[in-house]
């Protein structure tokens, strides 16, 4: 079961109220010895900076004088702020048109490699290879190229007689070639669809066959179905990543975000705004927000699962 | 309840076979193999050009865009090598440092607290075990700059400190919860046996579950080296010094200082770079996709 899985299933016994009051709990002292690492970074690493963080956003705070409460200040501004809104819509589109591509690629390659067929574990590796280099520095170095002036793209382009532009330098496609990138990572969302696959009852198809389903019948009434609960957790779990990715931006735009601010994804502006400008409440306010963004999405994707995601609980 | 983990194992060994699927119509079989490496073809074409290319001299890289060539040199490794502040040894070796220094910090603190969410029966398990897994989703951006002014208050700027540390404590939450499935997948008699026996649970956690999630470690330890190599964000903002830059910050030097144009030596140290990946996939790739496909992880 997947951790989102796991989540819903805790909160889905909670509300039955199955828990005994009578249970008790023989290893206390010995579970919380073992998980004094994890606590001591709950606490310190996670949940005081978290408070720590929300405060800093209620402030003017610089790194040299102490932070001066400024109430709703940071807000306003960042409202206010056409830059702010332009990163905003940046990453939107990134994630929105980026994500469903790469998950429709992944699980449309899962359903044509999940046959016990030849060469499987060869094209799961081919596939799965760039989604395991694709955060490198090295790989967005790579892409620069692949998208420059006279790059592979507008090579493969020139057999066609179509003389490209530098796409990496064009503020109409950068954001494009970036998307690109992310869904050339399609491979760790699809070995988890093929792991997916695998785990439907070899009798169900059986069964289906039996009562005269064809192989098209039997992928909408069997596989989707029983799929969904896989797509929902990549879905969820892509757009949070998504929404935070930041060193392909960087490294590809040179650290500038451009050409003219149209790859300044949010969590690059976030990083210009905290280090190099110093705006550390600032950018505590832009953190906190895209923590709403985030809870607001999943939330969302959760009150929409109802309406697609199959669970036989 | 079945473990993913579990299931996966017994599909890796025994793939499962839907009717009509291994006998198709020929024809239909060619068209998919044809479309697969084509589509292999592509996604891998521009691994194979950068290695190609970073063997090419400089002048021809651009000027023939295919990987089929003789004209081959070792002169990019050689210059790109050398062209930064420090040598490119450097680099590779605080990234060894960082890589393993979190390897360890991962095994250690995510198995203990692994062992207590899937064995232990304590007060409050349910509310922990749901806020270790919603931590996963929680973006870091919001404890960024608490945890830089933590770090910078304990004098651990341009140190690999900020890296480290906090994998001792257990701060990635996914490594827990794979080991987790992992140990929940593993037969309880062996530890009914044990506590008969007489062992407490630290004997348990370490004679019998450690060796038992093998697999779950190796796991851990990949993914962690691929993310920690990879990492660019965190060494951007801890480590300003070039002797203490990991290969990532080093390699976007190289794009700083291109006026050169010297593409060759970018190309081959980018090639270096990624090599220690490529291994670790070679070799790793079982320990791998069953990983990715128990947490849903990159």
């Amino acid at each position: 079961m997947s951790s989102l899985g796991e989540l819903r299933s805790i909160a889905v016994n909670k509300r039955k109220g199955g828990r005994r009051t009578e249970e008790k709990y023989p290893d206390n002292k010995a579970a919380y010895l073992f998980l004094l690492p994890w606590f001591i970074g709950l606490l310190g690493l996670t949940i005081g900076p978290m408070i720590a963080s929300l405060y800093l956003s209620f402030t003017d705070y610089n790194l040299l004088r102490p932070p001066e409460w400024s109430g709703l200040d940071n807000f306003t501004a960042m409202f206010g702020d056409a830059r702010f809104w332009n990163s905003f819509r940046v990453t939107a589109v990134y994630v929105l048109v980026g994500v469903p591509i790469q998950l429709a690629l992944a699980l449309g390659l899962a359903m044509l490699l999940d046959k016990g067929m030849r060469g499987l574990s060869l094209y799961r590796s081919v596939f799965y290879l760039p989604s395991l280099l694709g955060g490198s520095v090295a790989i967005a170095i790579l892409w620069r190229q692949v998208f420059g002036k006279e790059g592979l793209v507008n090579g493969a382009l020139s057999w066609f007689g179509v003389d490209g532009p530098g796409w990496i330098g064009h503020p109409d496609y950068a954001l494009g070639t970036l998307i690109v990138l992310n869904v050339w990572t399609f491979g760790s969302p699809m070995v988890i669809f093929l792991a997916g696959l695998r785990q439907i009852p070899e009798m169900f198809y059986e069964a289906a066959a039996i009562d005269g389903a064809g192989r098209f019948r039997q992928f909408l009434s069997i596989t989707l179905p029983l799929l969904t609960p896989i797509v929902f957790f990549n879905l969820v779990l892509q757009i949070i990543f998504a929404f935070q990715a930041f060193t392909q931006a960087y490294v590809v735009s040179g650290g500038t975000g451009g050409p003219g601010d149209s790859t300044m994804f949010y969590t690059l502006l976030l990083y210009k705004e905290a280090f190099t400008e110093l705006n550390m409440g600032y950018a505590s306010a832009m953190a906190w927000f895209l923590v709403i963004v985030i809870a607001a999405f999943t939330a969302f994707n959760f009150w929409l699962s109802k309406y697609w995601v199959f669970y036989d609980d | 309840m079945t473990t993913e983990t579990e299931t996966l194992v017994r599909a890796e060994t025994a793939p499962a076979r839907r009717p009509g699927g291994t006998r198709r119509g020929g024809f239909r079989s060619v068209v998919k193999h044809a479309m697969l490496i084509a589509l292999s073809l592509v996604m891998i074409y521009p691994l194979l050009w950068l290695l190609v290319s970073s063997f090419k001299p400089n002048s021809e890289i651009f000027r023939d865009l295919s990987i089929f060539t003789t004209d081959l040199t070792l002169e990019n490794y050689a210059n790109g090598w050398n062209d930064l502040q420090f040598p490119f040894g450097v680099f590779l070796l605080n990234s060894s440092v960082i890589a393993f220094g979190a390897i360890a910090g991962n095994l250690f603190s995510c198995s203990l607290a692994a062992y207590a969410f899937a064995r232990l029966r304590f007060r409050g398990r349910n509310l922990m075990f749901a806020i270790m897994l919603g931590s996963i989703m929680l973006p870091f951006q919001v404890l960024l700059v608490p945890q830089f002014l933590i770090f910078k208050e304990l004098g651990w700027l341009n140190t690999f400190l900020p890296l480290i540390a906090p994998k001792f404590l257990a701060t990635e939450a996914f490594f827990v919860f794979l080991m987790v499935q992992f140990i929940r997948g593993l037969p309880r008699e062996i530890f009914e046996a044990a506590r008969i026996d007489g062992a407490g649970h630290l004997r348990s956690y370490l004679q019998i579950t450690l060796p038992l999630i093998m697999p779950a470690l190796a796991a851990t330890a990949i993914f962690t080296f691929i993310w920690t190599w990879a990492d660019f964000f965190g060494p951007l903002v801890y480590l300003r010094l070039p002797e203490s830059w990991p290969v990532s910050v080093a390699l976007k030097g190289f794009l700083d200082a291109q006026s050169t144009s010297d593409y060759g030596s970018m190309f081959a140290m980018s090639i270096v770079s990624l090599a220690p990946m490529f291994l670790i996939f070679v070799f790793g790739q079982r320990y791998l996709t069953k990983g990715i496909a128990t947490t849903g992880i990159k």
